[in-house]
Formats: C-alpha cells, sequence, structure tokens
C-alpha cells in the first residue's frame, strides 16, 4: 500500500480515487498481468472450446460426407464394382434426365401444396391456443401428438384413407354421390394425398414453435394496442403478425429443408415392394426418391451422389429466396 | 422436418459407421478366445437355421457359428452390396436371394469358387439351380438353399359361378396354356363382372420367366425389344383391357384385402406364396382354394435362395464346409419342418417327408405336388446384370400403369426406352 500511495503521489497528478476500498489493491499486487492474461484467454477461447464438440462432429458425421460425396459424384461408381472417373458427366447426364425434372416438378409440388397450407394453418392454430383455453396444456399437447405417433402407424391409417378400392375416403365419396378417385394413379390427387400426410404430421409441431414465440410478445404492446382501439383482427396482424417475424423466416426455412427432402412419405404412400419408384409413372416420385432408387435401387453411387449434389445446391437457393421473401412479407406490417 | 433428412450423405456415414463397427466386433479375427474357429453366416427372412446350427457345432466342437438375421432380403442386400464395395464386414458365409442373384453374379469375382473350396456336391441339386449361380467361367458361386415352383392356385366356388369346369380334366384344360388361361379369364369376367387374376405384374413375370432368355442375351446384350417379351406384353395387357385384373398390386393392403373379398378367382402361386393365401383369405375361405399342378404352358420357379462364400471370409474352407453341410438334402428337409423353405435337393425333393405333408387349408399334398413341378423346370433362365432392376424399376411399374390407364403400346414404348436408358 506504501509503494501504492508513494506512486501515486509521485505522479502527484491523479489523486486517488475517492471510493476505493483500503486493501484492495494488494490481490492484484501478486501478478497482475499473468492474472489478467489468464483471464483473458479464458474468456477469448473457452467459448470456442464450449462449442467445439459440435463443430468435430459435424465435420466428421456432416462435412466430410458432404464433401465425399461431391467426390464420388465425379465416377461413374457401381457399387461393388470399380468407379471410372467421368468428370461432370453425372451432371450434364442428370440435367438432361427427364425423370430427374419430374421428380423436381413433383418435389415442389408436394412441398408447395403442404408448406403453405402448413404455416398458415400452423400459426393460426398457434393464436387459439395462445387464447385463454380451459385445459390449455391438454390442447397444446394435442396438437404435438401426430408428430409423435410412429411413422408405421401413419402408413397404415393413410392406406386405408387413400386406398383405392377399399379405402375408407373413396367409400365416402361414393356414399355422398361422387366419383372413386385413383389416389395412386393420379398425379394431381397423389400428391393432395402425400400432402395431406405431411401437414397431418408437422402442423401441430410448428404450431408449437410460433406459439412459443406468441407468449414472448410482451403483454403491454397488446395494451397499447387495445388502448389505441385496435380490434382482434387489428391486433393479430398489426402486433402478433410482425413481432413473428423471426421465427416465421425460421419455420419458413426449415419447412422449405424438409419440403425439398421430402422422402419418407412418398414411400409410404406406395407401400409395397420398397422400390422407391413413385408411381407407376413416377407420378409421385420425389427427387430424394430418385436418389435412393439411383444409389440403393440400381446402385450407381456416383449418379445418386451428383442427385444429391444438385439438390442441395436447389434447397439453398430456394431457402435463401423464402428467406428474402419472408423477411419482406413481414416486414410490411409495421417496421 | 428435419426428421426427414435422410441425405445421402448421412446414409454414406452411417454405412461406414457400421462397417467399422461389425469390422471391431470380430470378424476381423475369426478366431474366438479359446481358440475356436469362428463362422458368421448372415441370413435374412427366415432360413430355418437356429437349431441346425447347433447342431452343426456340437459336431464340430473347434468350430463356433453365429447367425446375423435381417428382416428383410432388400435390407440384406443392401448390406451385402455395401460391405463388398467397402472392402471388409462380411460375413463369412452370405445367403443371397434369386433376385439380387444377376447383381451377385456381375461381382462373382468377389466370392470364392466353390469347386475349388468346398467338398464334392455334385448332383445334389436340380440341375436348373445350380446353372443360375455358376459364373461364365465354370465356377460355382452359392449352394442352393430353397426354391419355388409354381403353381396355380384357384378359388373353385368362384370358377363354378364363373361357369368354369372344376372338374379334374376342366381344370387341366382352362390351365392348358396362357392362350386357355386367358380365354377362360375372358369367360369369367363377362360372366361374373369380376376379375381373372390379381395383378398383370404377377402374371407377366411368371410368363417372362418361362423362357430361356430374360431381359439380355448371354453376351449381356439387352434383348428385352427382340425376344418374347413383346408378344407376352400384348397378351397381359390384352387381358388387362378385358377387366381381367384386380389390378391389385402385389403386397399391399389392398391386394391383402383382395383375398379376402374374392376380388378375383386365380393367382399364381410359388411353395411359399400358400401361407400368404391362408392369412389374407382367412378361415371364411377354407377349402375354397386349390392348388393345382397344371400350370400354363409347363412349370416356373419364382424365389428361392443360395449361401455363398465371400472371399473377404478368413477361413472360407470351413465356411464352405459349414454352407455345404447346411444345403445337404438331411439339414434342407430340417429347415423346411422349421419354416417351409421348399428344398432344392433332388433327393430331398423324393423324401416321404415332404412329399406326404399335407396342407391343412388346402386339404391336399402340397410337398408332393411342388416336387413335381420343381423337375417341371428344365431351364433356368439367364438373368443379365440388371434383370431385376427391369422387372422392379420398370416392367412392373409400366403394368401397373396400363393398369390405371395408359395406353398399352405406349407404355410398351417407355419400357424399352427406359431399359436402354437403364443399360446403356
Amino acid at each position: 500500500m506504501t509503494t501504492d500511495t508513494s506512486v501515486a503521489s509521485g505522479r502527484g497528478a491523479a489523486p486517488r480515487p475517492p471510493r476505493r476500498p483500503e486493501g484492495d489493491d494488494s490481490v492484484g499486487l501478486v501478478d497482475p498481468t499473468r492474472r489478467y492474461r489468464f483471464s483473458n484467454l479464458d474468456a477469448k477461447f473457452s467459448p470456442y472450446l464450449f462449442v467445439a464438440p459440435f463443430f468435430v462432429l459435424f465435420t466428421v458425421v456432416g462435412l466430410f460426407p458432404l464433401l465425399y460425396t461431391a467426390y464420388i459424384s465425379l465416377f461413374d461408381w457401381e457399387i461393388g464394382l470399380d468407379g471410372e472417373f467421368v468428370g461432370l458427366a453425372n451432371y450434364v447426364e442428370l440435367l438432361g434426365d427427364p425423370q430427374f425434372w419430374n421428380a423436381m416438378v413433383n418435389t415442389f409440388s408436394i412441398f408447395l401444396m403442404s408448406s403453405v397450407p402448413q404455416i398458415i394453418v400452423a400459426v393460426l392454430i398457434a393464436a387459439l391456443l395462445n387464447t385463454a383455453l380451459r385445459a390449455r396444456t391438454l390442447w397444446r399437447m394435442g396438437v404435438l401428438l401426430p408428430y409423435v405417433a410412429s411413422l408405421v402407424a401413419l402408413t397404415l391409417i393413410f392406406g386405408d384413407l387413400f386406398g383405392v378400392q377399399y379405402g375408407m375416403i373413396n367409400d365416402w365419396l361414393e356414399a355422398v354421390g361422387l366419383d372413386r378417385i385413383n389416389w395412386q394413379a393420379e398425379r394431381w390427387w397423389s400428391h393432395v394425398a402425400i400432402a395431406t400426410m405431411v401437414d397431418w404430421r408437422w402442423t401441430g409441431y410448428n404450431a408449437l414453435i410460433v406459439l412459443a414465440a406468441m407468449q414472448a410478445i410482451p403483454r403491454d404492446v397488446y395494451e397499447a394496442a387495445v388502448v389505441d382501439g385496435a380490434g382482434t383482427m387489428r391486433r393479430f396482424f398489426s402486433v402478433t403478425l410482425p413481432m413473428l417475424r423471426p421465427t416465421i423466416i425460421f419455420v419458413v426455412i426449415t419447412s422449405t429443408i424438409g419440403g425439398l427432402q421430402i422422402f419418407t412419405e412418398p414411400l409410404l404412400f406406395e407401400p409395397a415392394g420398397g422400390n422407391a419408384n413413385g408411381g407407376a409413372s413416377n407420378q409421385f416420385q420425389t427427387v430424394m426418391l430418385y436418389m435412393y432408387q439411383a444409389g440403393f435401387g440400381r446402385y450407381e453411387l456416383g449418379y445418386a451422389s451428383a442427385v444429391a449434389w444438385v439438390l442441395f445446391v436447389v434447397i439453398i437457393a430456394i431457402a435463401g429466396i423464402n428467406f428474402m421473401l419472408t423477411r419482406r412479407i413481414a416486414s410490411s406490417g409495421e417496421d | 422436418m428435419r426428421n426427414r433428412r435422410a441425405g445421402l450423405g448421412s446414409l454414406l456415414a452411417c454405412t461406414a459407421v457400421l462397417a467399422a463397427v461389425t469390422t471391431a466386433c470380430g470378424s476381423d479375427s475369426g478366431t474366438s478366445a479359446d481358440g475356436k474357429i469362428e463362422l458368421t453366416i448372415a441370413t435374412f427372412n427366415q432360413f430355418g437355421y437356429e437349431e441346425l446350427l447347433k447342431e452343426y457345432e456340437a459336431a464340430h466342437p473347434n468350430i463356433k457359428v453365429s447367425e446375423r438375421k435381417t428382416g428383410q432380403a432388400a435390407d440384406h442386400h443392401k448390406n451385402l452390396f455395401t460391405k463388398m464395395a467397402a472392402g471388409s464386414g462380411l460375413s463369412d458365409v452370405e445367403g443371397v436371394e434369386e433376385g439380387y442373384l444377376s447383381q451377385v453374379m456381375t461381382r462373382a469375382g468377389q466370392f470364392n469358387n466353390l469347386k475349388e473350396i468346398g467338398p464334392n456336391v455334385d448332383g445334389r441339386w436340380l440341375d436348373w439351380k445350380t446353372k443360375s449361380v455358376t459364373a461364365k467361367g465354370g465356377e460355382l458361386i452359392g449352394y442352393g438353399t430353397d426354391i419355388g415352383p409354381l403353381a396355380m392356385c384357384y378359388r373353385k366356388d368362384l370358377l363354378e359361378a364363373g361357369g368354369i369346369p372344376t372338374d379334374e380334366a376342366g381344370i387341366a384344360a382352362t390351365f392348358a396354356t396362357w392362350d386357355s388361361y386367358f380365354a377362360a379369364g375372358k369367360q369369367y369376367a363377362e360372366k361374373t363382372g369380376k376379375a381373372w387374376f390379381d395383378s398383370a405384374a404377377q402374371i407377366f413375370n411368371p410368363m417372362h420367366n418361362q423362357a430361356e432368355l430374360g431381359y439380355f442375351d448371354k453376351d449381356d446384350k439387352l434383348v428385352i425389344d427382340s425376344n418374347g417379351d413383346k408378344a407376352i406384353w400384348g397378351k397381359v395387357t390384352a387381358a388387362v383391357a378385358q377387366g381381367q385384373s384386380a389390378k391389385l398390386k402385389a403386397w399391399t393392403p389392398e391386394w391383402e384385402t383382395g383375398f379376402r373379398e374374392s376380388a378375383f378367382a386365380t393367382k399364381t402361386c410359388p411353395a411359399w406364396l400358400l401361407g400368404n393365401i391362408e392369412k389374407n383369405s382367412g378361415p371364411e375361405h377354407k377349402g375354397k382354394w386349390v392348388v393345382t399342378g397344371s400350370f400354363p404352358d409347363g412349370g416356373g420357379n419364382w424365389g428361392g435362395s443360395f449361401l455363398t462364400v465371400p472371399k473377404q471370409s478368413k477361413h472360407p474352407k470351413e465356411a464352405a464346409e459349414l454352407a455345404a453341410w447346411l444345403t445337404a438334402p438331411e439339414q434342407q428337409i430340417k429347415a423346411f419342418k422349421a419354416k417351409n423353405t421348399f428344398p432344392s435337393q433332388l433327393e430331398a425333393l423324393d423324401n416321404p417327408e415332404l412329399t406326404e405333408s399335407t396342407n391343412e387349408y388346402f386339404g391336399q399334398q402340397v410337398g408332393k405336388l411342388y416336387a413335381e413341378q420343381a423337375k417341371k423346370v428344365d431351364v433356368a433362365q439367364y438373368k443379365g446384370p440388371k434383370d431385376g432392376q427391369i422387372q422392379d424399376d420398370i416392367v412392373g411399374p409400366a403394368l401397373l400403369s396400363v393398369e390405371q390407364g395408359t395406353n398399352a403400346d405406349e407404355a410398351w414404348k417407355k419400357v424399352v426406352e427406359d431399359a436402354q436408358k437403364a443399360t446403356k
């Protein structure tokens, strides 16, 4: 302390800080720089260390397969036989492959048919769940049930519903005097059926995410809106929706990724044989099914890898477009 | 939606991890701690080997056998081909199903020639069974296990309702040739307004399989546009146009319901299908189904498996010995009794335990009937490298599309184009 005081007084300029407690400096005196440097390092690098496991894991099981897939896509590689380097030939062939474009159209058709209604309905359900319901938790858990239900059960249920000859929906249609629909054979109707399966499974899941965001909107914003004389609809469109913007962007992006990679539902929609043909004329074969068929039906890994990479690029592009669109749409409300 | 991401990347990663894990599980060393030779055998569905393997271990104290069972043939073969590509992880004995045999034969170099390393088993099997697993250079790649001899099943009550004679001579005449079969079908469909068979693909495949050449000639050149398939296609699709098909794709829940609803009167039935007919039709139709040995235009085979010894095996001699023992007539009869796998061994086909067995649902001596059907097959159809793919991904769906309304000639054109594209 004496040193400290003498230094301070020696300089003669800065007066001792008024409220500095006595004896405090002794701690800093032991080795101020080393201690400081260590905690500085700690603060700087510990976060990286803590997030590292994810990135290490991602590199091993995500990034490496991604890059290896790109490598394989340059070969004419049939599984179990020797591969031959062909450069970009797989991609050239793919872009001229009508079955691939057919699969692309199907994917987008099913994606739009499922995602658009799904997100709109999810927001509406969330808004309803956000009101003062009796047994609120029960309802909120209820919307998640389809997501929890096993896919096998889903297949059985929807197989019975959409069966062509002994299906329940066709029986109902006939009972009310309408024509039976060939759910498997007709392109449009098969997409409707698959989109229904997707919606049934994922709407509640998205609704809960939106609901969580809705609950985070401060009450006083609504109170102010009420004071200003805004009705329920006005509050929903001018307060709730704009405040949900980041969440809706998230839901839209994840739906895009999932929707364009749709695989299980169309595969299960044609339950027999386990092939990924997507209907007799590929009328509901999606890009993922086509990739699976190329890779594990025909064992042409090079070609399947090329499909995977093209799909990857398409998903990134569409997710980017969606990101910009939702930003714009959601921001037209308030800010 | 996150769960729907089943990208190729993760698939590859999974198989790589699986391969690493199973390799680590000990197939690399091949010897257990107590100095016993460890053999693994990979099977799918039901081979009926559980008791047999215990018996083998008891008789060979220096050998320990473990069975890796997979539920479905498709998964088993995906695993097989992936590990062949990876170069490790295969079992010492690997089962192969007939439908995947052509893909295995194009990779025949990765399997041991059982003529070289195995015991002498000449003349054990039906000739065509051995031929189908003999490579171009004469190497024997696998030992035959079971087969699926074809017969025709029909509903006696439905035929009578359609005015088709069901006495012995009548049945023989109806099911003598495909032409007489379709003619009877036309009559049946006109009279009852109901379908004659379950689906076009279930008729086309056995017809196609009766020919000596499949979709390829022996030089692996695609011959789908010049072999007899176009004529078969014409006959089947004409029958579809006459309303003979119930348009029920096999193995779908609708198909299963179709049995109970009496949606069709006849069914091509390999030996292993009898159980499905019983299960799907239910007890209320007991005694109505009849299986007959008069199969149109001769016999045929549908299904059956082989045991192979991949070159990856550390103990190929012992593995071949095990495979030979398992496919010997005595053992195959036991497997038949355990899981109804119909034997492919000449001696087993004459065994009274097989020929005198009666099927309660049909009330017939089906073992004897199918043994005779097995002997009617005289050639093993030559299957080219992409045979299975053309059948499953191109011809089958095209037939379904005809049933769903596509023009038959256009569908055939697409079949030829797609087959050419797949084999280019």
